[in-house]
Formats: structure tokens, sequence, C-alpha cells
């Protein structure tokens, strides 16, 4: 295949003289892109409904129905059709975002997306190969045309497709984030902590700030931290929890963990994490009673003292 | 100097009122090891609630003045270490084991008691 060496070079053809690079902005002029166009509108049917089979054959989104398939299928074509025409890929990035937003909630995957894309790429490739097969000058040039934009265009609805990924990604975190860490006292000078959902470093520094403001304020002497509805750990969790505990330690309350899941145990002993002042009791019914032990062994002393101070 | 030490019973009370340069740190560490030989204290309580920060130096320092003061026959509690000083010194990854530590005075006199065995109430 000798067509790539020729691809920057449009002397060759004298009538070509004005034309600029197919990657270049200037497709709109481009009578190769034209003519291409052209062709592809004709044939837009048939076109579609290779591709709508090809996407069935290939178990692409699973998830939507071939009706819908088709639909949309109809709707990337006219609009990749009309990218390769004008070379603007703005109406392309919206309708790429669009599309996203539409079927992202609905679980399709990256791969799928850039597999119809690259499908597509591929049968209307194909198209043009049938075409022009007798002339290998004019469909090298044709390609030549084509290739770049047609790249351009799946990088695109590729981009726009993670881009819309990624927000939908950082919204949910933001959510999870925002999700409040109720820090409750149940008894006097007892204070418990249900953490659930995912743990990430900044959550778990809020939660330990809030925690400490807790034991300063309700002069708590033991918190039970309870994380039944945490699903897994990692070492940097693991060690943000280390830092709670010996924090709270620092401010004088005991800490308790409980509801350590069988994974979330199997988690801290691989990873090695230091446990050995965590105080754990299995659930948190048995951790409370401990809680009520300790604080109530305390706090009996605390008074005691302070009616002896008294009189 | 900035530290407020009082004696009350068997016990010794040094408050810190504001920041502490490195050598009052020092100072403070003689004075206190000085005094609990001299009062026959059995138990220190330090109150740092007057401080937003506490760096590695004073973090061991602290750690110092409990180990010394210890060989001289006194325990120690120290009292009202804020949010903020909690979070940096566990953070500074030191070897806080030896501080005991309470929430206030109140808790610190309940801990002490226990430490000594009680006597100190009881010989009053």
């Amino acid at each position: 295949m000798d067509r790539e060496p020729d691809a920057p070079d449009p002397d060759e053809e004298p009538e070509q003289q004005t034309e600029e690079h197919p990657a270049q902005e200037s497709h709109d002029a481009d009578p190769l892109l034209q003519e291409l166009v052209a062709h592809l509108r004709e044939n837009r049917t048939e076109l579609r409904e290779e591709w709508a089979r090809r996407i069935s054959e290939a178990d692409l989104l699973g998830v939507m129905s071939d009706e819908e398939i088709f639909s949309e299928a109809t709707e990337v074509f006219d609009n990749y059709v009309d990218a390769l025409e004008t070379g603007s890929i703005e109406n392309l990035q919206t309708y790429a975002r669009e599309l996203s937003e539409r079927i992202i909630p609905r679980g399709v995957e990256t791969h799928e997306v850039l597999g119809i894309v690259l499908l597509l790429r591929d049968i209307l490739a194909r198209e043009l190969f049938a075409k022009y097969q007798r002339d290998s000058e004019h469909l090298n040039r044709i390609l030549d045309a084509y290739e770049p934009a047609a790249n351009r265009i799946a990088v695109t609805v590729g981009v726009s497709f993670v881009e819309e990924r990624e927000r939908v990604i950082n919204e949910q975190q933001e959510a999870i984030r925002d999700l409040s860490t109720p820090v409750l006292q149940i008894r006097e000078r007892l204070l418990i902590l249900p953490i659930i959902g995912v743990l990430d470093s900044q959550r778990a520094r809020q939660l330990t700030q809030q925690l400490l403001a807790a034991i300063r304020d309700n002069r708590a002497a033991v918190v039970v931290i309870d994380i039944t509805g945490v699903a897994t750990i990692d070492r940097t969790v693991a060690n943000h929890l280390v830092q709670a505990v010996e924090a709270s330690r620092l401010m004088g309350a005991s800490t308790i963990l409980t509801g350590l899941s069988p994974e979330v145990t199997q988690a801290l002993v691989d990873l090695d994490v230091d446990l050995s002042m965590m105080q754990t009791v299995g659930d948190l019914q048995g951790g409370l009673e401990e809680a009520e032990r300790l604080a109530g062994y305390r706090g009996a002393g605390a008074t005691d003292a302070t009616r002896r101070a008294e009189t | 100097m900035s530290v407020a030490i009082l004696r009350e019973g068997d016990y010794l009370i040094a408050a810190i009122l504001s920041d502490l340069t490195d050598k009052e740190v020092l100072e403070l560490r003689g004075e206190l090891t000085e005094l609990v030989g001299r009062y026959r204290s059995r138990g220190l309580v330090i109150d740092v609630s007057a401080l937003d920060v506490i760096d590695s130096f004073v973090a061991r320092a602290l750690r110092a003045i409990v180990l010394t003061v210890r060989l001289r026959g006194a325990q120690t509690v120290i009292v009202g270490i804020q949010p903020d000083v909690a979070i940096a010194l566990v953070q500074f990854r030191l070897n806080l084991g030896p501080l005991r530590v309470a929430l206030d005075l109140d808790a610190a006199r309940t801990l002490l008691d226990q430490l000594t065995g009680g006597e100190a109430e009881d010989g009053r």
C-alpha cells in the first residue's frame, strides 16, 4: 500500500493545486469530499441498515432495542456525513454529548460507543472501496480525504462520550461527599458515628474533623465507629481510620470500631495495617454494650471524683 | 514565661497560656522536672487548650516531659488538645503512645486518681 506516503502530496493533480491538505479546515471546498458525501447520501438507506445490522451482530448496545439502535444510527449517520461535508465537528460534538447523556444512564459502555463509530467508519470505507475499486488512483485520493476526517470524527465522538461520563461520575462523587456523616450522641458522653458508602481521602478527613469537634462539644468519653456500610477498604482509607482513632484518643476519647465485614477484615489483615491500638467489636450492638460499660465506668468515676472534690 | 504552674495537693497543674518558643519549651521541661521533685508530686496535668498549633518539636518535648517526669515519680495527663491539633499530631507519625490524654481537668483528675491508686484523695 503506497497511499499513505502519497497523502500529503496534492500536487500530483494540477486541478487540485488550490486544495488544502484534507486534514485541514477546508473540507467544504474539497470536491473529493463533496463527491464522497453525495455518494454516501445516495446510499443512505442501505448503509444505515448495514450499520445497524453490524451493530447487532457485534453485540454492541445490548441494552437498546433494534428500533432504538436504528433511529440513533440514522441520527449518527446524518451527523457523521454532515461533519464529513462541512469539516465542522461542532454539531457532531453537541449531538454526541446529547447522545451520551441519553445512553449513559442506561449503562452503555465506552467500548460500545467507540465500537459503533469505528464500525460506521469501516462500513463507509468498504463502500468507497466497492465503488472505486476499478480506479485505484481515485480511490487513493478519496481515502486520503476520507480517512483523516473520519478519524477526527471518531475521536470527537469518543472524547465527548468520555467527557460526559466523567461529568456524571464527578457529579455522583460530589453527591456522595455531600451526604452528611452524622455524629450522634446516644448516651451522655457516648457518641456513635455510622459510616456508610465510599470513603475517600477527602471524606475521611472531613469525617475526622466532624468527629473531633463532636467529641469536644459533647465531652465524649467513648466513640463507636460503625463501618457496616463500608463495602471495601483500601490502605489509604484504613490509615485514615487509624488516624481518626488516634486523634480521638488525643482528645481524650476511647474509640470502638464495629461492623467490620469479612471482606473488610481480610483486606485490613492483607494490607498489614497496624490495628493494634484499635478496639474492635463484631457488631454495633456489641460495640454499644462495650461502650456503655466503658462510659458508665468512667462516668461514675468522674462523678465520684467531682463529688469528693466538692466536699 | 507564659505557663501558669499551680500546685494542688499531690498534683501539679501546668497551664500553657500562649504559644511557646522552643527555648521556653525546654525551660518548661526543666522546671516541671524540678518542681515535681521538690513538691513530691504524684501527678502532673499539662493543659494545652490554649494552643492552636503544636508542632513536632513541642510534641516531642511533651513526650519527653512525660517520660522524664515519670522517672521522677509522677504520672502525666495532657488536657485540652484541640481537634485540629489532634489531627496534626497524628499526621506527624510520632510515637505518642506514652501520652495519656483527657478531655478536661475533671477527666484528668479522675484518670490521675486511677493511675496513682487514688491515694491522693484518701490522704486528704
